[in-house]
């Protein structure tokens, strides 16, 4: 799907003051894996919310697949899915199986294509044995997996994801990281392990709200090693 | 993360399992209302053995019972006491009694149903408050939320307990309550934003 951002900028209101966190932003992205990397409050998180409407552009225009993000909300968001830092915020329902039904609610179906969708999706990321577990039981990685799961079973396009290692080990890191080369749609992942972006199509670099670098894995991961080791 | 049992439904294939959720949350209700007029011990020891005799059909584990009645057992205790004290040992038989049979009796059901199939049963029951402006399945979120949130708060609460400790506070209240508020509405806050992502209002 095409990634449109036309010449925006995103301001936060700070108690009253402006604080800038994204400016001039203007890319097009067709890719099949796209990275994301920068400093903390470098922008990426807002960048990476701005493609399925969570965050909507002060100025400017955020397109995907020619929906636009502010007029084609609901569109947008049933084709982009997104996955945060923290899966224990992204869990919404009790147990499991609940959590990956969640997703499917008002979508038309009977129970038992419901059923049979969320049976796939839990084989798929190995939590069929904890289908009936509470999710506040599950490991972190296996929480991520869950919370991956809920994305996916609504079968978006484009999966956005904004840190999902973060908070992880370096097993289950390896294993979100292992789920994730295998998923056949589009992936935008914004992330601080630099060596989950091995094979990506493309990386763009953050700093202070502006895209300073646009390139290929190993010159932008070399980018960024520069801009963090000029820091003071 | 806690160990708390809350939203712990036990999957199963017994004839309380395949009950239907509103049978059993019907049940529950007309046994509270029930014990508001139960006076002798007899009726209470019949609530109770319903109770037990109900466990043992879900096949609970006696563990996960004793799970379940470990917070209510000092209450159950004074409450005996108090009793046995001003109206007499029959009267402590029958408050205690009717308590745990009742505490029992909702333990049956939690364990035994889905906590999407209980607030299915609530979107339902309250179907004609659509009509006064409820947006009732919000209703229902909002109960699943709640199930979903009392072990994250018990966690953020462990959390806290612990930084205190690291740092010398044991004693301070405010130094717990204060953070496990502002890292409570800050899951909020991330929660409210991943419902948005999941299409909630779409």
């Amino acid at each position: 799907m095409l990634i449109e951002v036309d010449d925006v900028t995103h301001v936060y209101d700070d108690g009253g003051r402006g604080r800038t966190v994204l400016e001039d932003l203007t890319l097009r992205a067709d890719e099949h894996r796209i990275g994301v990397v920068g400093a903390n409050g470098s922008g990426k998180s807002t960048f990476a919310r701005l493609l399925n409407g969570l965050v909507l552009p002060t100025a400017g225009a955020v397109r995907v697949d020619g929906l636009d993000t502010a007029d084609d909300g609901r569109a947008v968001r049933r084709r982009v899915g997104f996955c945060f830092t923290d899966p224990d915020a992204q869990i919404v329902m009790p147990t499991v199986r609940e959590d990956v039904a969640f997703g499917l609610r008002r979508r038309g179906l009977t129970r038992d294509e419901v059923d049979e969708r969320v049976d796939a999706m839990l084989e798929e990321h190995g939590l069929s044995a904890h289908a009936d577990h509470p999710a506040h039981l599950l490991s972190g990685g296996q929480k991520q997996l869950l919370a991956l799961a809920s994305v996916l079973v609504t079968g978006p396009d484009l999966l956005v994801m904004d840190e999902p290692t973060t908070l992880l080990d370096l097993r289950n890191a390896a294993r979100v990281a292992e789920t994730v080369a295998r998923l056949p749609l589009q992936v935008v992942l914004v992330t601080h392990h630099l060596d989950l972006l091995a094979g990506f199509d493309r990386v763009l670099v953050f700093d202070e709200g502006r895209l300073v670098h646009d390139g290929a894995p190993d010159a932008a991961v070399g980018h960024y090693r520069a801009l963090m080791a000029a820091l003071p | 993360m806690s160990g708390s049992t809350l939203g712990l439904y036990r999957p199963g294939t017994t004839v309380l399992h395949r009950l239907p959720a509103g049978v059993k949350l019907g049940g529950l209700l007309a046994a509270g209302v029930g014990s508001i007029w139960t006076r002798d011990p007899l009726t209470t020891s019949a609530l109770l053995a319903v109770g037990v005799t109900g466990l043992a059909v879900a096949r609970v584990p006696a563990g996960v019972v004793l799970r379940q009645l470990r917070p209510l057992l000092v209450l159950a205790a004074v409450l005996a006491i108090f009793h046995v004290v001003v109206s007499g040992p029959e009267r402590a038989y029958v408050v205690v009694g009717v308590l745990l049979a009742l505490v029992l009796l909702a333990t049956v059901v939690t364990l035994t149903t889905r906590t999407t199939a209980l607030v299915d049963v609530v979107v339902r029951v309250a179907g004609p408050l659509r009509h006064v402006g409820l947006d009732v399945e919000r209703l229902g979120l909002l109960l699943a939320l709640g199930v979903r949130s009392v072990p994250v708060v018990i966690g953020l609460a462990e959390e806290v307990r612990d930084a205190q400790r690291a740092r010398g506070l044991a004693a301070s209240p405010t130094a717990f309550a204060v953070p496990l508020v502002v890292r409570s509405l800050r899951h909020a806050d991330r929660v409210g934003e991943a419902l948005a992502a999941r299409g909630l209002d779409d």
